[in-house]
């Protein structure tokens, strides 16, 4: 198979960028997205000019580090997958694919698809865990939980944090995100203690890293590679507003 | 060089509790006066930084990554393994430890196995207590699955992402402690040596990878996570950053390499389908719980799998080993699967790989069942391949896993520099020549969480000097050093890619140092790593400059270490004239095919001294002595 690829090229934070067009030809159907743009990498390099800078790291879809727009799509055209378990199969020979960062204000662009997604960090310091120190838990099974309950958690844990939710949301709201963790921690009788205050500081610090906010378009259910649901959004709407009656964020 | 491997003395079940009671204690007070260095986010990293700083010690933190949720350890599929005996089936502390000695083939140092079986409890506990959703019965209990290499069930589970879901939990514990500015956290950074003062280490040098700049950071003892070296073979299952460089450039500095070759090939994986390939993905071995391993019995069989009647069929594994069958250990399952394929009876592309089967499962069971036990194992093998394996059975064949060597570490887990620590894959200490499954994620979080915040205490209390300065003279020639190898690779500009030369370094290494190894094979192999490393430093390109992000010049880095490594691999294969776990020399098997141990000349664990560029290194040995175990010959028929 043979492509063409637009890829957004970008110096740095500072800069603009633009589109350049590249060759990626004798592609096997195999052969995955970033398989493609490594082999373009090693022509470029070869040809003196500088390779696309793209995030990856595991590419089997859990560590959530790459992050590709692909054809308008953020991680392309394929139902949950992320940007790494894109294969060529998936595009028409000769197709030209259009390939950038995930735009949101709160991902500056670091360098070509390479963008800064510390502000996810942030919204978990704040608030994204349970406070039990190592050496303080008690008998795992001390504490059963229904299997549905925890298969449920598990669905929201299943995040991994990529920020295509934010990318494909044209308020760049982060409540997908959010709402996958305080569902899952929410869910849990661990959880119970924290859960009006987690909820609060995550949403405070969420609006605070420039963040929209949720105006139910779906966009985000659409494109998350593990399949977080919108109704998780409306858990976390009905925490938040139970927490907000029940008492105040402390002021630190 | 010095290997005092600080075993405690008394019966084994007391040693560690003894141990600890003889540990010196920083008064709580004074611990938010110490600053401790973590390199690495994974499970031991991310578990011990959290830990450390929960106890007072101020913890700076680097990864990679661009967050700390990325560690590779994310990765792991099947489980966690914990002697809860929760199952009622005979499980035990003791059972846990034997079965781990045994799985590593009489090459681990039984205290430290034994005190990761004690701790094993405590995780799951603490990981339960931190929100992991775990796998449950309807009863609302911890369930619990089996792995290869044991007959109880004590593998703990999040469906198929039981790393990601432990991960998830430490870099929780992790944010909680950056949110309160106990733990400074580095991501996008990473480690490029590491400063010694007084012979101590109490520093490192890193390069921010964005905007390229050089630091040094100075603490009171430094503590590497880094996790294991398999990208050296270039295709492996490890992620892509994943990288050997910072447990190598220690050892540069003078910490012991201990048993480089014991490197882990995984039975089941995706096969190799093109040249162009860059990864290779892992199905978790759980699937073997339910799945069987079959080729066909005929060399040159053409019939697709659904056309080969059972009479035509050879379940090698229960086959060659009824009493595991086909939940024998990996390497074993790995070695088995390369034999029935060098016989002719592979399947597949260049019939490299065999058959697991769910169609038997899936009768006993129900779709649907399989469905709720391995549906995400199964999505992605859909999403490689194209492939249903509901309906028609898997392709897999044994890819490069876990690294069981690594930096040599004592029984408090410190290196043989002093104040230099080393946790979970980065180190050497608990599997022997051979991992069993489920016991990587429990190693990661025994250490980080368990053993670290204890033993570290007992080296810093006795650190009275203040941390050395950044601008010391033996920081300042480490930056300059880091400085000017970036230099040089940069200014070399000759034609062929850094990848060309992963590639090529990963060849040489499959070939003569994968599965099965012998004396001409490793000695051609040192040569030809020589010959590549020269050219590398005279003929590689790196494009671009220093002073901004530039990913070419981080892997230009990595592939440097890994060219020197690869070397030290062989050496190590070489003159371990043997055949234990994951290492077989041909020289050294049975008729059958099985390991032949030698242990009058090879109960050691060999711990490799650095001197100096292209100089030979120098193999030391710490003798393993056993107390509670008699050496006997592994068998799983
Ligand atoms: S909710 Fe989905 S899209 Fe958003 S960060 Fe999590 S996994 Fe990615
Ligand atoms: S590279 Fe890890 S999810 Fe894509």
């Amino acid at each position: 198979m043979n492509f063409k690829l637009k890829v957004w090229r970008q110096a740095d934070h500072t800069s603009s960028g633009s589109f350049e067009t590249y060759e990626a030809n004798n592609v096997n159907a195999n052969q995955s997205f970033m398989e493609v743009l490594d082999v373009v990498n090693d022509d470029l390099t070869k040809a003196g000019k500088e390779p696309i800078a793209f995030d990856h790291d595991c590419r089997e879809g859990i560590c959530g580090t790459c992050s590709c727009v692909i054809n308008g799509e953020p991680h392309g055209p394929e139902d949950k997958v992320t940007s790494c378990q894109v294969y060529m199969r998936s595009f028409q020979d000769g197709e030209t694919i259009t390939v950038e960062p995930f735009r949101a204000k709160p991902f500056p662009i670091l360098k070509d698809l390479v963008t800064d997604r510390s502000a996810f960090d942030k919204i978990i310091q704040a608030g994204g865990f349970i406070s039990v120190n190592t050496g303080q838990a008690p008998d795992a099974n001390a504490l059963p939980i229904g299997r549905e309950t925890a298969e449920l958690a598990f669905d929201a844990a299943h995040c991994i944090g990529c920020g295509a939710c934010v990318a494909a949301c044209k308020n760049s709201s982060a409540m997908l995100f959010v709402s996958a963790k305080v569902t899952h921690l929410g869910l849990l009788p661990q959880g119970q203690p924290e859960r009006n205050r987690r909820s609060l500081k995550m949403v405070e610090v969420m609006d605070a890293q420039g963040f929209g906010g949720c105006t139910n378009t779906g966009a985000c259910e659409a494109v998350c590679p593990k399949g977080i649901p919108l109704e998780f959004i409306s858990r976390l709407n009905r925490d938040y507003i139970t927490a907000s009656l029940m008492e105040r964020p402390e002021s630190e | 060089m010095k290997l005092d491997p600080k075993i405690p003395s008394g019966p084994l079940e007391k040693k560690w509790d003894s141990h600890r009671m003889n540990l010196k204690l920083v008064n709580p007070a004074n611990k938010r006066k110490y600053k401790v260095i973590v390199v690495g986010s994974g499970l031991g990293g991310g578990a011990a930084s959290a830990s450390l700083a929960e106890l007072g010690y101020n913890v700076k933190c680097f990864c990679f990554q661009d967050s700390p949720r990325r560690a590779h350890s994310i990765a792991a599929q099947g489980g966690i393994n914990a002697a809860k005996n929760y199952q009622n089936d005979g499980d035990s502390i003791k059972r846990l430890f034997y079965d781990t000695i045994k799985g590593g083939d009489f090459r681990a140092r039984e205290a430290n196995v034994y005190r990761l079986a004690q701790v094993s409890i405590n995780i799951i506990d603490q990981c339960a207590a931190q929100g992991v959703p775990f796998g449950r019965e309807y009863g609302g209990l911890l369930a619990n699955r089996s792995f290869g290499g044991s007959q109880v069930s004590r593998t703990f589970y999040s469906r198929g992402a039981t790393g990601q879901q432990l991960l998830i939990g430490a870099y929780s514990a992790l944010s909680r402690q950056i949110g309160l500015g106990k733990v400074q956290m580095f991501p996008r950074t990473e480690m490029l040596d590491l400063i010694l003062v007084d012979g101590h280490a109490k520093g490192i040098v890193t390069r921010n990878l964005v905007t390229g700049k050089i630091e040094t950071h100075m603490a009171d003892a430094v503590i590497l996570g880094t996790g294991g070296y398999g990208n050296v073979f270039y295709l492996s299952t490890y992620a892509r950053g994943s990288n050997a460089t910072a447990i190598w450039r220690a050892h540069k500095k003078g910490a012991g390499f201990a048993n480089p070759c014991f490197t882990q090939i995984h039975p089941t994986c995706i096969p190799v389908s093109g040249d162009y390939q860059s990864k290779l993905t892992l199905m978790s071995e759980s699937l073997r719980n339910d799945g069987r391993c079959w080729v066909p019995k005929a060399v040159g069989e053409k019939r697709a799998a659904h056309e080969i009647p059972e009479t035509d069929r050879d379940y090698f594994l229960e086959r060659m080993y009824p009493s595991y069958g086909n939940l024998a250990p990996r390497d074993i399952a790995s070695r088995a699967a390369k034999r029935v394929c060098d016989e002719g009876r592979g399947v597949g592309p260049g019939g490299l790989g065999v058959y697991l089967d769910f169609a038997e499962a899936i009768q006993r069971l129900g779709e649907k069942t399989v469905r709720e036990r391995y549906s995400n194992l199964f999505d992605m093998y859909h999403e490689i391949t194209g492939e249903n394996a509901y309906q028609q059975p898997m392709r897999i064949y044994p890819a490069i896993h876990y690294t069981m060597g690594g930096l040599w570490v004592d029984y408090n887990l410190m290196s043989n520099i002093p104040g230099l620590f080393v946790l979970g894959e980065a180190n050497f200490s608990d599997h022997g020549a051979n991992r069993l499954g489920a016991s990587a994620l429990m190693q990661g979080l025994a250490d980080g969480y368990f053993v670290i915040p204890y033993t570290i205490g007992d080296y810093l209390a006795n650190q009275k000097q203040k941390t050395p300065a950044t601008d010391c003279p033996e920081a300042q020639a480490a930056e300059k050093a880091v400085r000017e190898e970036i230099k040089q690779l940069l200014s070399i500009n000759g034609t062929k890619t850094i990848n060309e030369y992963h590639k090529e370094l990963g060849k040489i290494l499959w070939d003569h140092c994968g599965m099965a190894r012998n004396k001409t094979g490793l000695t051609k192999a040192i040569s030809l790593i020589q010959a590549l490393r020269e050219d590398f430093w005279k003929n590689v390109k790196v494009p671009g400059d220093s002073n901004n992000l530039n990913q070419s010049l981080e892997k230009a880095g990595r592939v440097a270490d890994f060219l020197e490594l690869g070397e030290l691999l062989c050496r190590d294969a070489l003159e371990r004239e043997e055949s234990c776990g994951c290492h077989l020399r041909e020289e050294y098997q049975t008729e059958e095919g099985e390991c032949q141990r030698n242990d009058e000349k090879f109960a050691h664990a060999a711990v490799w001294e650095y001197k100096g560029k292209n100089q030979i290194p120098v193999r030391h040995t710490e003798q393993l002595t056993y107390e509670e175990i008699h050496l006997t010959t592994r068998s799983y028929k």
